[in-house]
């Protein structure tokens, strides 16, 4: 008769080996985008959340660490590399449509790069946040290394910055459609840029599922907002800590 | 299929080369997108040859979130107390962020009628 017990070595094993990390994210990934197209491809059944929470109840329920997750799942991971490089191919497509809105397209990046910055601090900082939170949460719009790399020297937590990203992120991907609407922004170029200036990567995964045009000029706004922020955020978060009177 | 996929190495490592020989303040692989890029631009016959791979990369995008966002869930006691005050960042700053963006290029660059 099979007991379960009779597991436990083979479960010691195989937790050992980067399989199950990278098994458990592909399997997780696959039932959300089951579900995501089940919901008819709503933005509010984010495949990214709904995997993110499906690997989180299994590590929960089998003990597994996130170390040993994401041993297996760094070839998941590494692939973001590459994938934001082939974010070339698109715009590169593209590219006769953007050149004629290029001047736009500027202005639009500084005036969204600078509202992300200066209203995540201000909202933390009226809600009693320290100046830790502050520079954590400032960058929180760039794609994820360079709001850490931002954060990391404007003397915030890393790891705090990354969970905001992603957070950013899949809140951008899900609200993105219903606040759009109700703004009556129609053009796929308007909808994809904000998009991508917003919710970086994560936005632009969802850009991508509506149309490849749309998911281009999302690209654009991940890639442009990641250089703004790298410049503008250095500067304009402290003058803002010095502006609501709380020390650096 | 794996040729294109070592075109976009080769440019992600040109663009991490880029980064640490200037001091860039931007991740290796954005600068490797820049770079390729241009080299699109240049070479439209290139294009062709990488936009299976490209494409079929980008169209799950998506999952190479999931790893990342799992390790939400481990630094998720970092924000000692204050998750309202960033929670209320977050959700405020990522609306108005969409809202500006999105109103200033439709008000600039109004969109064709065919584009819709």
């Amino acid at each position: 008769m099979f007991k379960f017990a009779e597991l436990g070595p083979f479960w010691v094993y195989l937790s050992a080996s980067p399989l199950l990390g990278l098994t458990l994210t592909l399997c997780a990934y696959a039932i959300a985008q089951a579900i995501h197209v089940r919901c008819r491809m709503s933005p509010l059944a984010n495949p990214v959340a709904i995997a993110i929470a499906l690997v989180g109840v299994v590590l929960v329920a089998s003990g597994m660490s996130y170390q040993r997750y994401f041993a297996g799942a760094q070839f998941v991971h590494f692939l973001l590399g590459p994938a934001t490089v082939a974010l070339a191919v698109p715009l590169a497509r593209e590219w006769p449509r953007l050149r004629r809105a290029l001047l736009p397209l500027i202005v639009a990046l500084l005036c969204g790069s600078a509202t992300a910055i200066i209203s995540a601090v201000s909202i933390t900082a009226l809600m009693g946040g320290g100046a830790k939170l502050l520079y954590s949460i400032a960058p929180k719009s760039a794609t994820t290394p360079i709001a850490m790399a931002v954060s990391d020297h404007l003397g915030g937590l890393p790891s705090l910055t990354a969970a905001l990203v992603i957070g950013t992120g899949v809140f951008g991907a899900v609200i993105a459609r219903s606040l759009l609407n109700a703004l009556r922004i129609q053009s796929p170029e308007a909808r994809g840029f904000a998009l991508g200036v917003a919710a970086h990567g994560i936005g632009t995964a969802r850009a991508m599922q509506v149309s490849a045009q749309m998911g281009a000029f999302a690209g654009l706004g991940m890639g442009l907002n990641g250089i703004a922020t790298a410049l503008l955020a250095p500067w304009l978060a402290p003058v803002l800590l010095r502006w609501f009177g709380i020390a650096p | 299929m794996l040729a294109s996929f070592a075109v976009l190495l080769v440019f992600q490592c040109l663009g991490e080369g880029l980064v640490y020989v200037f001091g860039l303040p931007l991740p290796g692989p954005v600068a490797g997108m820049l770079l390729l890029f241009c080299t699109l631009l240049a070479f439209p016959a290139l294009r062709e040859r990488i936009e299976n791979t490209a494409n079929e990369l980008l169209r799950h995008l998506s999952l190479l979130f999931v790893p990342a966002g799992v390790g939400i869930l481990v630094a998720a006691s970092s924000g000692n107390g204050h998750w309202w005050a960033l929670l209320a960042g977050l959700v405020g700053s990522t609306l108005l962020t969409l809202a500006v963006t999105a109103y200033v290029l439709q008000m600039l660059a109004p969109s064709k009628a065919d584009d819709v």
